[in-house]
Order: C-alpha cells, then sequence, then structure tokens
C-alpha cells in the first residue's frame, strides 16, 4: 500500500506466567511431570496498520484480540517483539515498547467493551471528556467548557447533560461519552475493543455510523476489534482473523469474504448465522476451543481441521502471501510454495 | 387433517412491576401461538419484555411484579390459574427453559450426574441407575463427547459452551412439549453457537418440540425459526412467517431493526439509524409506543394505541400506516 | 434476575447519588435516624461545652471540696443546682461529662481522621501498583491486626509517655490498619475497571489516577468504617484512660471520670462512675448503629 505505516507490531508476543505454588514445586521435586502455567495470550503476531485505514481483527474468545490491542495502545507491555509507532513528522518511528518497558502514546486511544465500567461512575460527563486535555495543556481552563461543548456536539450527545454522571445514561449515549473521551485528546489512532458488543442492534448503528463519520471528518485510522463478522466486513478495508494467539489469515475485506482460505476462516464464515440464510441446517467444527493454557503443537487448528496433514501437527506455518496483499498461515498453502 | 392444538397459546398476557416509581408495564397485551414441532422466534431489543415474557408463561415473576390479565394456555390448560405445586409440576417435566447463563439453570456445588439424577427423579420414579443411564443419554444426545467423564464433573470445570449444552441436555431430559430458550446462545462464540443451534434443531425435529427462541439476534432466529414475533415496548408490533417478516416487513420498527443489521446494507453506507432511544416502560407514550421515533408517525399514532391488523396469511402487525416496500 | 433495571434505562432519581444514599442511610430507619439524631446531638454538645456547661470544672478556684459528692439533684452550698451530683473534689457530674465528652470526642475523630488518611492512601498504593509493594503493605496490615488493640496502645504510650497527641498517635497506629485493608479490597476491584485503563491511555501521572480516578469510587466502604473505628478509638480511649495511662487528669476524658469515681461506687456515690458509663454507652452504641445503617445505605449490591 502506498499509504505510510502508521504502527507495525513486529513479532509480538505476550505471556502470562503464574509461577507455581509451594505444593506443586514439592510434587515436582517428588517426581511429578512439570506443569505449564504460561498462558500464550499472544504468539509472535505481525501486523502493519496504514494511515487512514480500518482494519479489522476477528477472533473468538481466547484468541488475543484483546490482549493484542492493549498492546498496541500500550497499556500492556509486551514479552517480546517490538511495536513501532511513525512519529508526527513521519520522519521516523518510535519504539512503543520493547522488553517490557511502557509508553503510552496520546494519539493511541481505545474504547472499551462495556458501557457501565469503561466511565469512572463518580465523575460528571465533563469532567470524563475535559480532564485529560486540560492535564495535558490542549486546552486552557477558560476554553474548556466550549470545548467539551464541541466535542460532544460531535459525537451526537446534548451538550446540556454535560452536568450529569455516568449512570444517568444509556448503554449507547455512554458508548459515546467514551468515544467524546477518547476524541478530546485529539488521537489520529482509535483501537475499537468490542466497542459496539454490548449495545442493542438499534444502537449498534447509531454508533457504528458515528465511527463511519468521524473517520471521515477526523481521518482516523482504527483497528476494530470484534468478534461480529458482520459488523467488520462492513466497516473495515482489511481483515486480519486470529486462533489462539495467532493470526492466521489477512487479506482486504471483500477478498476475505468471497475466497477464504484458511480452514478456520472458511468455518467461521460458514457458521456465522446470516438474514439471508433461512432454516438452514447448521453444520458445525467439532470440538472446542482449546484451552490457551495447553495449545495443540503445530499448527494450533489443526485437531479441529478438516485438512489436517502429518505435518500441521508438528509444525508451526508460518503467514506466507498466498495472493495479492492475502496471507494464510496454512501448510496448505505454503506446500504449493 | 384437523388443525393440532397449539401446544403454547398466550393470549392478551399483560405483566406489570408495581415499583416505588410507579408501574412498570413490562409486557402489555402480547398474543401469540406456538405449535408442536414449531420455533418462535420472539425478538426485540433490551427493554422490549421479551425475557419476561418468557418468564411469565413459566409463572417465575416475582414481587414486585405479577400478571395482570390475559391467559397463558398450555395444550388447552390456563396457566394462569394453576397453583404452585400444579406448576413445579409442569416445570422440567413438560415445559422447560433454558437461560442465558447456564449457571442459572446449574448448582455450582454438584456434580453434573447428581443434578441430572435429581432432575429425573423429581418427575418419575426411577432408580438411581436408571436415572444415571437416563442422563448419559442426553449427554450424548447433545452432542457431548465422553460423557462420562462430563457426569463426574463439576460445573465449574466445564467450558462456557459444555455447561450450555447440559443445560439443554437437563431441559430435554422429560421430552418436555415446550422449551422456552432465553437467549441461550447468546453469550457463547460463533462456533460454539453454530453447534448448539445444530443441536437443538435436531432434537426439536427428532421429539416434535415447540419451542420458543427469545433473542436479539435476527440472523440467528432467521436461520432457526418457522415464524417471528418482533416485540416493542412491551407488546408484539409484528408477527409472520420467516420469509414474509424478513422480506416484507410492514412494520416501522421491524423495517428500522432490518436497516440496522450490516448485512443489509452496502459497504461503506450509513445504516438505517433509529433516531431516539426506546421508552421506559414505566412512561410509555399515549398512542404507538414507538411514534415518537417513527419517521411516518401521525395525530392518530401519537394519540391512539394501535390494533392488531392483518396484512396476510398469519402476518399480524400493529401499525396505522404500514409499508408497503419491500426491505432494502 | 435484574430486570428491572434492563426495563428502566437511564432511570434515576436522587437517591442515587451518594450523598442521598447515605442520609437515606442515617435516617430511613427509626431505629437508626434516633442513633444519627443522637450522634449530632452529642456532637453539637461536645462543641459547645465551653458554652453550655453549667460550670467551669477546670477552675479550680470554683471549686469548693464542700460540695463534694452531692447527690444528684442537690445543691450546693452557693445554691448552685448540681443537676447529676458531683464528684469528690465539688465539680459538677453535668459539666465534667460535657467537657469529657469533648475530648473523648476529639481524641477519637482526630485519631480517625489521621488513621483514615494513612489507611487509605496505603491501601490504594497497594492495590494499584501490586507487585512487593502490595505484599510489604498488606503483610504489615496483617502483622498490625494480628496484635490486640490495647497491647499495642500500651506498648506505644510506654515508650512514648503520656499526652493527648501521644495517645491519638497510638490510636492511629492501632486503626490504620483496619482502613487500609478495607480500602485495599475495593480497590482492587476498581483499578482493574476500564476506566482505569483509559486513565493510563490518557496519559495520567501515577498520582492522578490514583487520587482523582480511583480514591472517589472506594469511599463508600470508608465512610462506614470510619464511623465504626471512630466509636473503637473512643472506646479504646476510655479503656486507657481507665487503666490510668490515658489522657493526663487535666484533661479528663469519659474513661478518666470513670476512673476517677470507681472507687466511690462501693461507698455509694454510684453517680460519679455511673453517669459517663452510660453517656460513653450511648455515645458508642449510636455511632455502631449509624455505621450500620451506612452500610447497609452504601452496600453497591442491595442497590436496585
Amino acid at each position: 500500500m502506498s499509504t505510510p505505516v502508521l504502527i507495525k507490531a513486529d513479532q509480538v508476543s505476550r505471556r502470562f506466567v503464574k509461577r507455581s505454588s509451594y505444593a506443586e514445586r514439592i510434587a515436582q521435586m517428588l517426581g511429578a511431570k512439570p506443569v505449564s502455567h504460561t498462558v500464550h495470550a499472544v504468539d509472535t503476531v505481525s501486523l502493519e496498520i496504514h494511515r487512514g485505514e480500518v482494519v479489522g481483527l476477528v477472533g473468538e474468545s481466547g484468541c488475543g484480540k484483546s490482549t493484542f490491542g492493549r498492546m498496541l495502545a500500550g497499556v500492556v507491555p509486551p514479552s517480546s517483539g517490538t511495536i513501532h509507532v511513525a512519529d508526527a513528522d513521519g520522519a521516523g518511528t518510535t519504539v512503543l515498547g520493547s522488553r517490557g518497558k511502557l509508553a503510552h502514546r496520546l494519539g493511541t486511544q481505545m474504547i472499551f467493551q462495556d458501557p457501565m465500567s469503561s466511565l469512572n461512575p463518580r465523575k460528571r460527563v465533563r469532567e470524563i471528556i475535559g480532564e485529560a486535555p486540560l492535564v495535558h495543556g490542549m486546552v486552557k481552563r477558560c476554553d474548556l467548557d466550549d470545548y467539551v461543548v464541541d466535542v460532544m456536539e460531535r459525537v451526537g450527545l446534548n451538550p446540556d447533560v454535560r452536568q450529569r454522571y455516568p449512570h444517568q445514561f444509556s448503554g449507547g449515549q455512554r458508548q459515546r461519552i467514551s468515544i467524546g473521551r477518547a476524541l478530546a485528546v485529539k488521537p489520529d489512532f482509535l483501537i475499537c475493543d468490542e466497542s459496539i458488543a454490548a449495545l442493542d442492534v438499534s444502537i449498534q448503528a447509531q454508533i457504528i455510523n458515528l465511527f463511519m463519520r468521524l473517520r471521515r471528518d477526523l481521518g482516523l485510522t482504527y483497528l476494530f476489534i470484534s468478534h461480529d463478522l458482520g459488523v467488520v466486513e462492513h466497516i473495515s478495508d482489511r481483515v486480519a482473523i486470529m486462533y489462539l494467539g495467532r493470526i492466521v489469515e489477512t487479506a482486504p475485506t471483500a477478498d476475505l469474504f468471497a475466497r477464504p482460505l484458511h480452514p478456520y476462516t472458511v468455518a467461521l464464515l460458514n457458521q456465522v448465522p446470516r438474514l439471508s440464510n433461512r432454516k438452514r441446517a447448521y453444520d458445525s467444527i467439532q470440538g472446542e476451543i482449546p484451552s490457551p493454557l495447553a495449545p495443540p503443537k503445530g499448527c494450533h487448528f489443526h485437531p479441529r481441521c478438516p485438512h489436517a496433514m502429518p505435518r500441521c501437527s508438528v509444525e508451526h506455518p508460518e503467514l506466507t502471501e498466498a495472493a495479492s496483499n492475502h496471507r494464510v498461515a496454512c501448510h496448505l498453502f505454503t506446500e504449493a510454495k | 387433517m384437523p388443525p393440532a392444538i397449539p401446544t403454547l397459546s398466550v393470549e392478551k398476557l399483560q405483566t406489570h412491576f408495581f415499583t416505588a416509581a410507579g408501574v412498570a408495564k413490562a409486557v402489555d397485551d402480547v398474543s401469540f401461538d406456538v405449535y408442536p414441532g414449531e420455533i418462535v422466534g420472539l425478538v426485540g431489543e433490551s427493554g422490549s419484555g421479551k425475557s419476561i415474557t418468557g418468564f411469565s408463561i413459566l409463572g417465575l415473576i416475582d414481587a414486585p411484579g405479577r400478571i395482570v390479565g390475559g391467559r397463558v394456555l398450555f395444550k388447552g390448560v390456563d396457566l394462569t390459574s394453576y397453583g404452585r405445586e400444579a406448576l413445579r409440576q409442569l416445570r422440567g417435566n413438560r415445559i422447560a427453559m433454558i437461560f442465558q447463563d447456564p449457571m442459572m439453570t446449574l448448582n455450582p456445588v454438584l456434580r453434573i450426574d447428581t443434578q441430572m439424577m435429581e432432575t429425573v427423579r423429581a418427575h418419575a420414579p426411577v432408580s438411581k441407575q436408571a436415572a444415571r443411564e437416563q442422563a448419559r443419554e442426553a449427554l450424548a444426545a447433545v452432542g457431548i463427547p465422553a460423557p462420562d467423564e462430563r457426569l463426574n464433573a463439576y460445573p465449574h470445570r466445564l467450558s462456557g459452551g459444555m455447561r450450555q449444552r447440559v443445560a439443554i441436555a437437563i431441559a430435554m431430559l422429560h421430552k418436555p412439549d415446550l422449551i422456552i430458550a432465553d437467549e441461550p446462545t447468546t453469550a457463547l462464540d460463533v462456533t460454539i453457537q453454530a453447534q448448539i443451534l445444530a443441536q437443538m434443531q435436531k432434537l426439536c425435529a427428532r421429539s416434535n418440540t415447540a419451542m420458543v427462541w427469545v433473542s436479539h439476534d435476527l440472523a440467528v432466529v432467521a436461520g432457526l425459526a418457522d415464524r417471528i414475533c418482533v416485540m416493542y415496548a412491551g407488546r408484539i408490533v409484528e408477527t409472520g412467517d420467516v420469509d414474509t417478516i424478513l422480506e416484507h416487513p410492514r412494520h416501522p420498527y421491524t423495517i428500522g431493526l432490518l436497516g440496522a443489521v450490516p448485512e443489509n446494507v452496502a459497504r461503506g453506507e450509513p445504516l438505517m439509524q433509529v433516531p431516539g432511544v426506546a421508552p421506559s416502560a414505566l412512561a410509555l407514550p399515549a398512542g404507538c409506543a414507538f411514534s415518537p421515533r417513527c419517521t411516518f408517525a401521525t395525530d392518530t399514532c401519537r394519540t391512539q394505541k394501535p390494533p392488531v391488523f392483518k396484512a396476510g396469511d398469519s402476518h399480524l402487525h400493529r401499525c396505522f400506516h404500514p409499508v408497503e416496500r419491500v426491505a432494502a | 434476575m435484574s430486570t428491572l433495571s434492563n426495563l428502566l434505562p437511564g432511570w434515576t432519581t436522587n437517591r442515587d447519588t451518594r450523598t442521598g444514599q447515605a442520609l437515606r442511610g442515617m435516617f430511613g430507619r427509626p431505629a437508626v435516624a434516633l442513633a444519627s439524631l443522637t450522634c449530632i446531638a452529642l456532637i453539637i454538645v461536645a462543641i459547645f461545652a465551653p458554652w453550655l456547661a453549667p460550670q467551669n470544672p477546670f477552675d479550680l478556684a470554683a471549686l469548693d471540696i464542700v460540695d463534694g459528692r452531692l447527690p444528684p439533684g442537690a445543691r450546693g452550698h452557693l445554691g448552685h443546682l448540681f443537676l447529676l451530683g458531683s464528684d469528690a473534689l465539688g465539680r459538677d457530674m453535668f459539666a465534667a461529662m460535657m467537657f469529657g465528652l469533648r475530648t473523648s470526642l476529639g481524641v477519637g475523630i482526630s485519631s480517625g481522621a489521621f488513621a483514615l488518611i494513612v489507611g487509605t492512601t496505603l491501601g490504594l498504593v497497594a492495590a494499584y501498583f501490586g507487585g512487593w509493594i502490595d505484599t510489604l503493605i498488606m503483610r504489615t496490615v496483617d502483622l498490625m491486626l494480628g496484635f490486640p488493640t490495647i497491647l499495642v496502645a500500651l506498648m506505644t504510650l510506654a515508650i512514648l509517655g503520656q499526652g493527648v497527641s501521644k495517645v491519638i498517635l497510638a490510636l492511629v497506629i492501632v486503626q490504620w490498619a483496619y482502613f487500609a485493608r478495607t480500602v485495599r479490597a475495593v480497590a482492587a476491584v476498581e483499578s482493574k475497571k476500564e476506566y482505569m485503563e483509559a486513565a493510563l491511555c490518557l496519559g495520567f501521572s501515577h498520582r492522578r489516577a490514583l487520587f482523582s480516578q480511583l480514591l472517589p469510587n472506594c469511599l463508600a466502604p470508608v465512610i462506614v468504617i470510619a464511623m465504626v473505628q471512630v466509636a473503637a478509638a473512643i472506646s479504646a480511649e476510655a479503656t486507657l484512660s481507665f487503666l490510668g495511662i490515658g489522657l493526663p487528669v487535666t484533661q479528663p476524658s469519659l474513661g478518666l471520670l470513670i476512673a476517677n469515681g470507681y472507687q466511690q461506687l462501693l461507698a455509694g456515690f454510684y453517680w460519679i462512675s455511673v453517669f459517663p458509663g452510660v453517656l460513653l454507652v450511648m455515645l458508642v452504641f449510636s455511632m455502631n448503629m449509624v455505621g450500620d445503617g451506612l452500610r447497609e445505605a452504601l452496600n453497591p449490591r442491595l442497590q436496585k
């Protein structure tokens, strides 16, 4: 793509390690097998996001998409790998968090899932939206009120309610306040972590339209994390599919939905309920999603894959380019090379 | 062939909650029928009263709420006139309920086999061995691999999808005539949801069970149900076959709901936005409950509650100005 | 089934603000309302004691030992009415009790306040930073709570000597652990919530995140504990004074008054000890009742 890269994750991993308790250590000394307490929430993920792009990140629970989003936001430090962020002047990149160090970047903001707990219940809307720009010197105290009114209008809220508390608003309105809080610090990159999952369908439509309008008006870049394929198809330019901590496929949206390559993507798209499919027989992939504590060796998906080969249980497939801008991590496609 | 008696017939049901802040009319004149082997989808957003309808059918409404009007006929018998003991004998036996959170069905401190055997023996005098065997079969029927292992386990050892399947197995233990499913797959992943929907379809077809599937997800209901009832602010605003509702909706709210689904809108185009929010059950507008948000509302709509109109064979709606065109 | 909350999105009344809840807790039930009024009345008496008391019990010149040990309702040799009798030195019990109340409440509230500041800060810091800081602070808390209250106070006073400020310090050392433990429990839950992550994204400093974002959400249990701890501090101070190691004789608290009259009890001059005792019980009891009422009202689980 010709547009410059805004943020690039390079072989980023995040491991959560729980140390064995004393009882377990004694058992191990006495000869019991060592038990792994490491969760590979995110496993060597590389992803590039270009300026102005909307990238959809799709996966089911336990795939690590939320953790990855938080790493890009600078809220969770990566265990290994680096995240590069383009500087404002476009000249170079800063490294955001390598080897466990954290650096928040005001230009990257996050919209969270739960409209209840993502707003401070003890603060008025005016403070929620206005505190950060004031603290960072973006706005003078005398101009703060006008600034907040401006932000509220931009996200579709009536400015007269800025003295109220979060519990006095509905879910959709609270998400608008969250978006306002993020916009108040003038970000260029928004990470939406299941931001509409907790809302009613008709309210979801309102918020999706808002996201699209803001993208047009402010030139924002989005990482849209969701499990809802319908919404992702509608709003994204490019989609990445995650399974158990790894990215298994990335492609431009139209390509992915028309010609999915990875067996997991194929199954996922097949099983998503769609309005156009009536009274269909749901045929599903067998098996449960494995626990992230004990992911299968080799390709994580091989126990449930209808095309599994002996190689799949041994070797971890890398993301390779199977078609133009369409990358898959599957031995079915690396074989051909 | 004479028309069958509907397994479930809800007639003008009204459930109100008497709170300190006033009367919340959660369910206000709801009527629909479910025939044996049929799956009816009860679709609505939060606050529409769909869950309360499900609970009312089973008599699970506690103070400060109660059923204030209408009848719930199960195979011709009025459940609202039943006493506690009579209802208890029906529940779990002839009528079963599946909740959104399987932990509302499962007791966290009891093993799975204990719980299932309890359910079996509550309604049939069988020995413990026979009950356990029945439980084992029920688990296998819902597609749980290695049922013996699962029987010995506690609920917390099972994943969410597995727990929901156990809850469904418990519901199917006595081959009930009616199942009320209150958003059972909402909290589950897509692939697990697909497995459970497949199981439910097979089970209902096999035992000719009638099912009411309460959901906010039109796409799930589209693939599963025979008929759809759309609820808004405590009333059913449109009801009909799946195909009719999805292709020829008449009520502006149904059209708004369908227009909000990204699948129906071209990529990059804004979704249809229904302005405003649903009214609180404490303060329902006079006239049609949807009129404050409706682009076609007239004075009639704002002052009179719309009665039921017939738009076609078994296609009913409540709108003074139904829309004639096809949904986008 | 939180169905009511589904039915009524966005609905709220004045009762939902914290002040509204606290007031409802204090005056909602008749028994608690009575206790609240008693507390307020006692606090007013304590504040205005120098103006309300019929006699200044510390003014040695005004005392006359001739008026000693007069029963309640008796008149002194100058015609002064001793409402609740007089003690061995001729002090009006009513006046002495007012000043004793003032001292008791003063010590209780100030030690409670300092313990609140220290304990709350340490609890917040422990929950927010986690790791070794959390372990260090909480193990210290466990250690403090393992010792009996009076023992710790005794040891502290033995080292520091006597005096009002030293008693307050001893009580703070005893009490901060209760605040720290409670605050840490609430703060641990609150700091995992998404608005705290948002604070991180928005680039707030640790100090701002702790005191501007986290603290206001942890105050509900602190209010409840503060009430109960002040009552406990008053009791503890009374015990210390009774044992003779608390406040000096020049600033008697209710405990000291009880102690002073203790020898006279068996001689039949009950009023010197019993009346301050009754007042002390009344004070502590009503404070605990109010604390209970607040606990119920501010409990987030009971709200709906």
